[in-house]
């Protein structure tokens, strides 16, 4: 305890003591004392150059008694008076030190803030209406917390780049941009490919990638998400949407089993943007291109949005409503044994739907039950080897043991007449686990549940439109282990159903009730028959999620953060 | 001194002491390391290299020398700041970007005595443990890079440089590295960026204090190069031999450049404090111009504060004209302004003050490297606004907004760039303000130049 206590620092923050770890930046101090100190170039995961001068405070140390002077007489606390420095600091760079004062309200911590607000804007164009960072410009937001409502800049501002092209991804309006670096930092520090930087000098000094090169680096549109203006944009977004009408979504990313935090930005079932959200256990304050741009398939024309049935000919199929299509599967299905019938579902579905599916394959005691695998080349930063978002519940919870090890078993099955009926869900068996549409076309009965249509649809008896990940709610548990949410974002176009919600009422047709009525029903279910769920409320997992289990999978880019914060370099 | 012969029209003012600036404009002298070693050259290194380092470093200090470059830090308490247990190489650079305007003494002894800097520079290093030292020389200086080149070279043939020099076991390379012409490297900090192959963006304070985490994130030293010189000096006479020459806590010569407005411009060494303003312009340099009465005086290169001609100053107890004042670095900082650089820049009644602090403006908005905020924008902005005085079209309330803008800069920038270009613009609005607003004209007070601003003061923007 008294070895604790020694690593804790007494500071003044606006006449209250505060103790805090050694170590603290001024500028984490005085956040946890619940005094924001407004900056642009400081970054928690970045290092500090303290150029942008936003976070200038008033700031005082214990006073340093002359030759001969006594040193000042602590207080009952040990405190001692402050004698406040004439000279502002950086909040930002700075760690605090005993006894230290900090002033973020004071008048001289005031006038600086007015100050560098005003030469901020004497340069940057002030057309806030046509720019696209409007509403999330924390130029804008200082601008109206601490700077001054008028100008007394008359000049010709300096002329420089518009709308540069620097990279696939990413857009630049040199006038817009303030120079915080904070994106050169990032490509250098994070992303490990600087290839941005400033040319020419004073005012005239402008952001640029360097001759023969282009930021096309997969984490690029991060630097848009740090840029505190509208000088870099993702070509993705921009002008799409205003940010002030769309709605914000706490989710997680599917696209690989490292669950990257996100938020999703949506108006009217429609979704603009994904961004990452900070998330330390998970994709710290980043996430890559190629998985927060993989949105644009989710309100395409390919998507199915009713329920269709093969018709009589055997040729087509006719749209249906879902009492007939969940009617004509459990009758079909009914005519199998157990062992004639596959499940294959998917490690994209939630704990929740995976619990359901397990279910529906008790009720019809399938012989066969798998997921699809997908796996990829892990980058090293953020993006796993395993591009499935869940397959750790598909282990745990559906008990599939090795993903994708009975698929063979099943084409053969197939192939032989064996297995006779198929129930695959929100997979593509032709395009994603190799099976064949002849294959498939053995099958007596194939019914099959997906977003968007696709060769194995075209194979099948029925056909049930799905709903996406951004469609629905659940639970997921990450390559580390970590228990996640998945929140719904917008509705599912047409008719489209979440898998849960599909399974049981195929489990209801089949003659089995279970009165499930949403996914968190399932979610306290699961605490019943999958130990590492006991206890474990859908509240507890909170928007940052809960370690549920050991895995030896580790975040590369996590791994590198955790370097640098443990040299001091950045706050972490 | 007497036995020293000069080239004719150049011999040393009977006023000056000459010991940095011994050798230049010296008759029969040339930069050989022949040249340098008969008359003394190299034997005060040798002298040193007997001593133990911090015996150097005591004597330095005990000298009370104070930096040459600009901020009069002392610099034997500068490589005091060395951490006592370090265990990385130590660096040791010397500062040749001398890019302050109205300086011009270091490109003398660079270009007349090199093997002078180099021998204060390896005693120098042999106080501090550096086994490897710097010249950052500026762009600008092609020939003295040259030089230097040919001195270290031939340093190296006499043993002075390289492995266990006279046989000392004590080993030492020094390399020059020539900057690309920009002001802010003379910066230490942003020097020391730029000699790592980066823009020089000056470093934060802390914790990026040279003497701990300089080049390379190693201890380093900076020193400026006439600083370096005066090491070799006080290692012939003594550190508190040394210290009597001058005014104490302004101890030793300094080299002052004076330029402008006087009958004979140029070079001077003299003891600190040992001249007043009155007798530096008047005597040494032959007195103002015929005709002329005394404007301004700029006394330690173009950022330090601008001295009214006609003002008086409070120095302790006393009430000094601008002519009394001793030019030694406490007296000029108690005037409220700097020693600085010994570039002394004299401007007559015959200069518009308004075109004075626009040039200087100019200069500083060239230079501002740009890397914080106050300093890239204001330093801009100051200049276009007296470009508009200059040009007669400011009106009175542009000069409010000059000094405020300069207020803005001052104490919130990553280094003292923001000191130097501010206080030019502060000084001469505050002493010369009714001058400035005579250029301007009351009618231009609703006058914007962007169209973007004139929205704004609509309330439409």
């Amino acid at each position: 305890m008294s070895e604790e206590k020694s690593d804790l620092i007494d500071v003044q923050i606006n006449g209250e003591w505060h103790s805090f770890p050694k170590g603290t930046r001024m500028i984490e101090a005085c956040r946890l004392a619940g005094f924001e100190v407004p900056h642009y170039c400081y970054h928690p995961k970045l290092t500090s150059p303290g150029n942008c001068r936003m976070c200038l405070v008033e700031m005082g140390m214990p006073p340093r008694p002359r030759p001969g002077e006594d040193p000042p007489e602590p207080d009952e606390d040990g405190h001692v008076p402050i004698s406040w420095i004439p000279r502002p600091a950086i909040a930002c760079a700075n760690t605090i030190a005993p006894n230290m004062g900090i002033r973020t309200e004071s008048e001289m911590t005031e006038e600086c803030r007015e100050g560098v607000m005003e030469l901020l804007l004497a340069n940057h164009p002030l057309d806030c209406p046509i720019c696209d960072q409007a509403g999330e410009c924390s130029l804008q937001e200082f601008s109206v917390e601490h700077g001054n409502g008028q100008s007394r800049f008359r000049e010709q501002k300096v002329k420089k780049p518009k709308n540069v092209d620097i990279g696939p991804r990413i857009r630049l309006d040199d006038e817009r941009c303030i120079m915080c670096s904070r994106c050169i930092r990032f490509m250098d520090e994070i992303a490990d490919d600087p290839v941005l930087g400033f040319t020419d000098r004073g005012s005239h000094t402008t952001l640029t990638v360097h001759p023969g090169h282009e930021l096309s680096n997969n984490y690029s549109l991060n630097t848009a998400d740090i840029c505190p203006v509208g000088a870099l944009t993702s070509n993705d977004f921009r002008f799409q949407m205003r940010v002030w009408f769309m709605k914000e979504t706490h989710t997680i990313d599917t696209n690989c089993a490292t669950g990257c935090n996100v938020t999703v930005f949506s108006r009217e079932d429609k979704i603009y943007r994904v961004i990452p959200r900070r998330n330390d256990d998970v994709n710290s304050d980043w996430m890559p291109d190629s998985h927060r741009l993989n949105i644009h398939w989710i309100d395409s024309e390919a998507r199915l949005t009713d329920p269709l049935i093969r018709d009589e000919d055997g040729k087509n199929h006719r749209v249906a409503n879902w009492a007939e299509a969940l009617q004509r599967s459990a009758e079909a299905l009914r005519d199998f044994d157990g062992g004639e019938i596959a499940v294959i579902a998917s490690a994209r579905m939630t704990n929740e739907e995976l619990l359901i599916t397990k279910r529906l394959v008790k009720q019809l005691n399938a012989g066969h039950v798998d997921v699809v695998p997908r796996v990829g080349e892990p980058d090293g930063y953020l993006i796993s080897a395993d591009r499935n978002p869940n397959t750790n519940g598909a282990k745990l919870v559906l008990g599939v043991e090795d993903p994708g090890a009975s698929l063979d078993q099943i084409k053969d099955g197939i192939a032989q007449g064996r297995i006779k009926a198929l129930i695959c869900l929100q997979e593509n068996l032709v395009d994603d686990a190799g099976f064949s549409a002849e294959n498939l076309g053995k099958l007596d009965f194939l019914l099959t549940s997906y977003p968007l249509a696709n060769p194995t649809a075209e194979a099948a008896d029925i056909v049930l439109p799905g709903a996406c990940w951004a469609e629905k709610s659940g639970t997921m548990i990450n390559g580390t282990g970590r228990l996640q949410r998945l929140n719904k974002c917008i509705d599912g176009p047409g008719q489209t159903r979440e898998s849960w919600e599909i399974v049981r009422d195929l489990i209801q047709a089949l003659g089995g009730g279970n009165g499930i009525y949403s996914a968190t029903e399932l979610f306290a279910q699961l605490g019943d028959e999958v130990s590492e769920f006991e206890g474990i409320t859908f509240g507890q997992i909170g928007d940052l999620g809960i370690p549920l289990i050991e895995t030896d999978e580790t975040i590369p880019l996590l791994e590198r953060e955790a370097e640098r914060k443990a040299q001091g370099l950045i706050v972490g | 001194m007497s036995d020293l012969k000069y080239i004719a029209g150049k011999e040393p003012h009977p006023r000056e002491r000459r010991m940095i600036f011994k050798n230049v404009d010296r008759e029969g002298w040339d930069q050989s390391i022949d040249t340098y070693e008969k008359d003394g050259g190299y034997e005060m290194l040798k002298k040193a290299l007997k001593m133990e380092p911090g015996d150097i470093t005591s004597e330095v200090k005990a000298g009370g020398l104070r930096g040459r470059g600009g901020a009069g830090f002392p610099t034997g308490v500068k490589w005091g700041f060395l951490p006592p247990n370090n265990e990385k190489p130590v660096y040791l650079i010397c500062n040749a970007d001398e890019s302050e305007p109205g300086t011009f003494k270091d490109r003398y002894i660079i270009h007349q005595d090199p093997h002078q800097l180099i021998e204060g520079m390896v005693i120098s290093c042999f106080a501090v443990n550096a086994k490897l030292a710097y010249i950052y020389i500026r762009e600008e200086f092609p020939e003295g890079a040259a030089i230097l080149e040919k001195a270290i070279e031939e340093a190296h043939a006499k043993g002075y440089l390289g492995k266990d020099i006279l046989g000392t076991g004590f080993d030492l390379e020094i390399y020059v590295h020539r900057g690309a012409g920009a002001y802010i490297c003379g910066e230490e900090t942003g020097l020391i960026e730029s000699l790592e192959g980066k823009r020089p963006y000056p470093r934060i304070k802390p914790p990026y204090f040279p003497a701990a985490m300089g080049l390379y994130l190693c201890p380093t030293i900076v020193n400026n190069v006439e600083t370096l010189c005066h090491v070799k000096h006080i290692i012939e006479l003594g550190g508190e031999e040394w210290a009597k020459i001058g005014k104490p806590n302004n101890t030793g010569t300094r080299l002052l450049c004076v330029s402008g407005d006087v009958q004979k411009p140029g070079y001077y060494e003299v003891e600190v404090g040992s001249l007043t303003m009155g007798e530096l312009i008047n005597d040494v340099c032959g007195g103002l111009k015929e005709g002329r009465k005394l404007l301004a005086v700029i006394p330690g290169g173009s950022s330090a504060k601008v001295l009214r001609g006609d003002e008086t100053y409070q120095v302790g107890d006393d009430e000094l004209t601008i002519w009394d004042i001793p030019m030694d670095f406490d007296t000029l900082a108690a005037c409220g302004s700097m020693a600085g650089s010994g570039g002394v820049i004299v401007i007559d009644d015959s200069r518009s003050i308004s075109w004075v602090l626009n040039n200087i403006n100019a200069f500083y908005a060239h230079e501002s490297c740009g890397q914080c905020t106050p300093c890239r924008e204001g330093s801009l902005w100051m200049k276009k606004i007296t470009d508009r005085v200059v040009a007669g079209k400011a009106s009175p309330q542009d000069i409010d907004t000059l000094y405020g803008v300069a207020k803005n800069i001052d104490g919130r920038t990553i280094c003292a760039f923001g000191e130097a270009c501010s206080w030019p613009t502060e000084s001469f609005v505050e002493k010369f303000k009714d001058e400035l607003v005579a250029d301007t004209k009351p009618e231009l007070s609703d006058d914007i130049l962007n169209p973007e601003s004139e929205l704004a003061a609509a309330g439409l923007g």
